[in-house]
């Protein structure tokens, strides 16, 4: 029992990164139809920049945080305005492919700029372990998860409150109908990528401590991210929490009672399950149209 | 149309026949082998784009069941190698089928996803079922084709067989295009509705489709482990099913010859980019990014686009 507890820690600390990403998939999903594989890179170069600015620029690491999410959100928000924008066909199929492309690209980039060596970030307050119901957790546990539901708190002001946050909301639901009211369809997809920029690069950031980061570690989060966000209900907000914090929990679990040689199979076969047997997920409402 | 297709075939077996003989670079010969083998499988990606409407990313996956299977067949349980091709197909295709039967009945990218989570899938097991598939370190030993006493032991011998199967591969293809089945697949991909009004059972289609692709992944796969003797999952993952989508975008996605066009030069590219080692990511993902930019329907697509602009 003791043992379960501390597998459900660390699913709940996963999950939260998890849920993260599979926000910033859905964000982007409501706003334009795709998905966005370039998500992973966020999750890379959140970690990566922040590496670089408090280990190479020595600033300190607050500072060097939020200026790598801002950088992370604009680089988003610029690929969606200069590249996604500007594709000619809009085909769906030929935008997830584009943002293939650029996933892979940006990935030799990182390879250019940091070398394939992993790069650890300090925990946010130190490594000293703390023991609950037998289980130990460290502090960075307790981060990632604070900043995770804080985030969570401050989207849904952000969607409920804002003007921007509502407009996003209706383009979601109706885009001709939020263009006739008068919403600019272009500039809230372009928010929508920002949005997802700024989640990916956070999971990136908070994650790092715990796994090192390096140039390549987005890809498989990524995708897991993406498996979470089809096991939520792809595109439902409330979803992808739910799918994260389970993916989470499932993969952290069934690697500890099972075998760890198969941890990362985990997370793809409940993708492949759920699209076979419920492919609008736990949350999900949209009708999925059958040939 | 037919007349066309005859001719370019001809002339491909002529210059296919004329390389052989003439090429003893052992060097040039394997990159030529390299891109009969992505031929075969691009083959079968453009079929299941242009006739079926949807991409897989798996088709790595594919390819490393055929070479697997075949490799564990001979040097395991000592089949003969052109049976353990029959076999490896057989498996291929009934994981392809189930696969596909699902994933296929639904409209969208659903297939994209569930490809691209079965080949990741298919690469850890294929890292970590160590007792079986040799685990990262891979199947060395694999026994070579044979006809008789002739052993397909050197890089000359097996280019005219690999090729032999490009050109089957594409006769085929083209056959199945102009067939009554690829009318009728065509027509899918304009409108399925229509399609289905007219008694076709779109779904069921689509699955064939996309057995058969896998069948041509399967069959490179295991020309491939005959050929060079050796296999580690590395060749299979996720980054050639992606490579292999590429080399099918850019030759253009719906065209037969588009197949061999993209798979020969993306194929000479990653081999002229191995001087860059580190950049050769950067520029491949480039490349993707700008051709699907500007030239959605790749580059015999857009040749014909500017005949046809010229010939009216």
């Amino acid at each position: 029992m003791d043992n379960f507890f501390q597998f459900l820690i660390a699913g709940i600390t996963t999950g939260s990164i998890y849920a993260l990403i599979a926000l910033g998939f859905s964000v982007v999903h409501n706003s334009t139809g795709i998905v966005n594989i370039l998500q992973c890179e966020f999750i890379t170069y959140g970690g990566m920049l922040t590496v670089t600015f408090y280990i190479f620029s020595k600033f300190p690491l607050p500072v060097a945080i939020i200026l790598s999410i801002i950088a992370v959100s604009i680089l988003s928000g610029l690929f969606e305005k200069f590249v996604i924008r500007n594709s000619k066909s809009k085909d769906i199929i030929i935008l997830i492919f584009i943002t293939i492309g650029a996933s892979i690209f940006f990935k030799g980039i990182a390879l250019a700029l940091w070398g394939s060596d992993p790069f650890a970030l300090p925990s946010f307050s130190g490594d000293r372990v703390i023991k609950i119901f037998g289980a130990s957790i460290i502090p960075q546990n307790l981060w990632i998860i604070g900043i995770t539901i804080f985030t969570f708190i401050i989207l849904y002001l952000f969607f409920k409150k804002t003007l921007i946050g509502k407009a996003m909301r209706a383009v979601a639901i109706n885009k001709k109908a939020a263009s006739i009211v008068g919403i600019d369809i272009n500039k809230m997809v372009f928010y929508s990528f920002v949005l997802s920029g700024f989640l990916g690069s956070l999971a990136g950031i908070i994650i790092a401590p715990i796994t090192t980061t390096s140039y390549d570690i987005g890809f498989m989060i990524g995708l897991k991210g993406f498996a979470a966000a089809i096991l939520g209900g792809y595109g439902s907000m409330g979803g992808s929490i739910i799918g994260g914090f389970l993916l989470g929990i499932f993969e952290s679990v069934g690697a500890g009672l099972i075998s760890s040689d198969y941890k990362d199979v985990i997370a793809f076969v409940i993708l492949i399950i759920v699209l076979f047997v419920r492919p609008t997920g736990i949350l999900g409402q949209k009708y999925v149209e059958k040939v | 149309m037919l007349r066309k297709f005859k001719y370019q075939i001809l002339l491909l077996i002529i210059l296919i026949i004329i390389l052989g003989v003439s090429l003893s670079s052992n060097y040039f010969l394997l990159i030529l082998n390299v891109i009969g083998l992505n031929t075969l499988i691009v083959i079968g990606i453009n079929l299941l784009v242009g006739y079926a409407g949807q991409i897989s990313l798996g088709h790595a996956a594919f390819y490393g069941i055929g070479a697997y299977s075949s490799a564990i067949l001979t040097t395991i349980y000592n089949v003969n190698p052109w049976l353990a091709i029959i076999f490896a197909a057989v498996i291929t295709a009934i994981v392809a089928f189930l696969i596909g039967k699902p994933s296929l009945k639904l409209k969208g990218h659903y297939l994209v996803m569930a490809t691209l989570g079965f080949n990741i899938i298919i690469t850890i097991i294929l890292v970590q079922w160590e007792n079986f598939t040799g685990g990262p370190s891979g199947i060395p030993g694999i026994p070579y084709l044979d006809i008789g006493d002739f052993s397909f032991d050197s890089d000359k011998k097996i280019f005219f067989l690999i090729w032999f199967f490009v050109i089957l591969a594409l006769i085929l293809a083209y056959n199945l295009v102009n067939s009554r089945v690829g009318r009728a697949l065509k027509s899918l991909h304009s409108s399925e509705i229509a399609a289905e009004s007219l008694g076709i059972d779109v779904s069921m289609y689509k699955v064939k489709i996309f057995v058969l692709s896998s069948i041509l992944a399967s069959v490179a796969g295991s020309l491939y482990a005959h050929y060079v003797t050796f296999i580690s999952p590395k060749s299979f993952d996720i980054i050639f099913s992606i490579e292999i989508v590429i080399m099918s975008i850019f030759g253009g996605m719906s065209t037969i010859f588009g197949a061999l066009i993209g798979s020969a030069s993306l194929t000479i590219l990653g081999e002229l980019l191995t001087f860059v080692e580190d950049y050769s990511t950067i520029v491949l993902g480039l490349i993707l990014v700008l051709t699907l930019m500007f030239l959605p329907e790749g580059i015999v697509g857009f040749f014909n686009r500017i005949k046809n602009k010229n010939s009216l």
